[in-house]
């Protein structure tokens, strides 16, 4: 019989601890096959974050290390300019990259550090128990806006993507969606064109934003977290190449 | 070259890979130095957005197996705990430089030493050391940097020269000759990319019940380890001291020339100068406490190795002290005038102010009769000049008994 669908090989085989209906799981798998279908498995030094994914060395097969909150692009900035032949990517999400990691993210783009970053955006912290994100947007119910996040005290959703499109030292930046199969592709295509443009040397970071669901903080379905990406997130966080 | 550039090149000169800061005074001879030399050793210099990214950059660089440094300056510092704390956790080696300036918070850019309990302590979260050397002159603060660069990849954590801004400033001659280097473990816990072996994982998570303490446990054994093997410290002239002064730094400096001083009146009086102040010279400061001497205890600090010292002499002799806060530095004859007051000293002793100073016979500690001020620590009634030195024994003896009754 003809294999039409097997486990990638970057992909460890073990269960997940992410919860049902999570995107994590599908943006672990797109990330284990890019990585696979570029052959770069054995020069690939990927950066877990501190958040729901701080664990992602248990399911992707590649040298990791784990990093203070936030930290992500300096330690990749480290790593890379001490060896610019290895592939380096952060896996970050919108607390660690948007929030506490900011400075971060915009000087490792203003360097133009020639780093990937996969960015995950689910609108809330996930692991501290679902409490507002710099992403969370207007009028969503989280732990800490119980009344709905307000702009007149808890400002506006942060664009992540369109702020560092700015910057010169970017190459490439996506905002893509897990919340169909299109999308999905979508998703994948892009994060083999962010590896893509570090493997050839291009001067500059590369960014792929990926909205992602988390229906235990959403408190929904996962199905119904599935359509609010495109109802309530898309509004905010429009889907498109915005660079390179 | 100044003490800082002097660093600077012997780091060049140890191997560092790579170097990552942030411009804060009284250390930018470091990195303006790190970005001219680094360049042409084709190595890696990055001036970073914040002592945060600074020492997130070292991290990242060491996880890979290149040996890499920052430098800074106490507020600096302060900033680096979090990076600090993570690097003894995942157990990666980084070398840092902290030129000590006067606090708390902004405070001054002048000499100081009040970061000692941040630096011997550990500084940042959870149960961890840090090596710390504290270098007293431009040609031991280069010896330091290859040293610093050998422990930190022998036994895998951070290793911090500790210097203030006068050493950083400082210019002396200075020879860099290559010495004999020990052998180090391979570094086969670094990323490289898994070719050929199984994926290396760097961390210092560890949920699992009971995994974490177990990795602590590992800690603590390569700390005493370190505590017994890594121990430096200089004893100038104490055979046959009665009076002991300890110092480090630039301050040791200073006590140094007052003991060369005091031993041409004829006072017997000597110096023990930690090297490294985490593992400090607990043993060798214990075994001079043994032969009954007073401890006379010198910091740019309201005194804090001096609490090192009063744990290592254990209560089996009198400790004294002597400090400068907020970049004030001691000069030879204040040193002088310290030693003399507890040689020439006749009747008791009285301590002017009991809340920072051990010794005290006072019946009446609040006594705020003495000169006021709020320099020395130890003040000594009806003082009276005497030169021969063999009732001074009985009378420290006395003194003494008097502190520890």
């Amino acid at each position: 019989m003809k294999t039409v669908f097997k486990r990638t090989p970057v992909l460890k085989d073990c269960p997940t601890h992410y919860c049902p209906g999570c995107g994590h799981g599908i943006a672990h798998r797109l990330l284990a096959e890019v990585i696979d279908e570029l052959g770069i498995q054995d020069r690939t030094i990927g950066i877990a974050p501190v958040g729901c994914a701080v664990l992602a060395y248990n399911y992707l097969d590649v040298d990791m290390i784990e990093v203070a909150h936030g930290r992500a692009p300096a330690v990749a900035t480290g790593m890379k300019r001490c060896n610019p032949d290895r592939i380096i990517f952060s896996y970050q999400g919108d607390g660690d990259l948007a929030a506490i990691g900011t400075a971060e993210i915009i000087h490792a783009a203003h360097r133009a550090e020639q780093l990937t970053v996969i960015f995950i955006n689910n609108a809330v912290f996930g692991m501290t128990g679902g409490q507002m994100a710099p992403t969370t947007v207007l009028g969503q119910v989280t732990a800490t806006t119980p009344a709905g996040r307000q702009s007149n005290g808890q400002g506006y959703p942060l664009q992540v993507c369109e702020l560092l499109a700015l910057l010169p030292g970017v190459t490439y930046v996506e905002r893509c969606a897990l919340s169909s199969v299109s999308r999905i592709r979508q998703s994948k295509a892009a994060m083999k064109h962010a590896f893509e443009r570090q493997i050839e040397g291009a001067e500059g970071l590369s960014l792929v934003e990926i909205l992602s669901p988390c229906p235990t903080y959403w408190r929904m379905s996962p199905s119904d977290a599935m359509q609010w990406i495109e109802t309530h997130m898309r509004r905010d966080f429009p889907i498109g190449r915005l660079k390179g | 070259m100044c003490g800082n550039e002097a660093m600077a090149e012997a780091a060049i000169r140890a191997g560092c890979d790579a170097y990552f800061g942030y411009p804060i005074t009284p250390q930018n001879e470091i990195s303006a130095y790190m970005a001219q030399r680094m360049a042409e050793e084709g190595r890696v210099f990055i001036q970073s957005e914040s002592e945060l990214a600074a020492i997130n950059m070292v991290f990242g660089a060491s996880a890979t197996g290149k040996r890499s440094m920052t430098s800074s300056s106490s507020p600096g510092i302060s900033l680096m705990q979090e990076g600090f704390s993570y690097l003894a956790g995942a157990e990666l080696p980084a070398v840092v430089i902290n030129v000590m300036r006067g606090g708390p918070g902004l405070g001054n850019i002048s000499p100081a030493q009040g970061d000692y309990f941040q630096a011997t302590r550990g500084g940042g979260h959870g149960d961890y050391k840090t090596i710390v050397l504290g270098p007293s002159s431009v040609q031991e603060m280069a010896d330091c940097m290859p040293l610093a660069f050998d422990l930190a990849d022998q036994y895998r954590m951070t290793a911090m020269i500790l210097v203030d801004g006068l050493l950083g400033q400082m210019m002396e001659p200075l020879t860099l000759e290559p010495k004999p280097r020990p052998k180090l473990p391979p570094k086969d816990w670094a990323l490289t990319g898994r070719k050929g072996r199984e994926q290396n994982i760097v961390r210092s998570l560890w949920l699992g019940e009971g995994v974490l303490e177990k990795h602590n446990e590992k800690l603590q054994a390569k700390y005493r380890e370190i505590q017994e093997k890594e121990v430096r410290c200089e004893l100038y002239r104490i055979e046959d001291a009665e009076i002991v002064i300890v110092a480090y730094g630039i301050v040791a400096r200073i006590a140094r020339a007052a003991v060369d001083r005091a031993r041409e009146d004829g006072i017997p009086i000597g110096l023990i100068r930690p090297i490294t102040l985490w593992p400090f010279p607990s043993h060798q400061i214990r075994q001079a406490a043994e032969e009954f001497r007073v401890f006379l205890t010198m910091e740019m600090s309201s005194g804090q190795m001096l609490e090192d010292v009063k744990l290592a002499v254990a209560g089996k002799a009198p400790v004294l002290f002597h400090g400068r806060m907020g970049g004030g530095l001691p000069t030879v004859d204040e040193v002088l005038g310290k030693i003399r007051e507890l040689t020439l000293r006749t009747g008791t002793p009285k301590i002017r102010n009991p809340k920072s100073e051990t010794i005290s016979n006072d019946p009446n500690p609040n006594d705020q009769n003495a000169e006021a001020g709020s320099e020395p620590v130890m003040s000594l009634r009806g003082a009276q000049r005497r030169s021969n030195l063999d009732p001074m024994r009985g009378r420290l003896l006395r003194f003494a008994r008097n502190d520890m009754s």
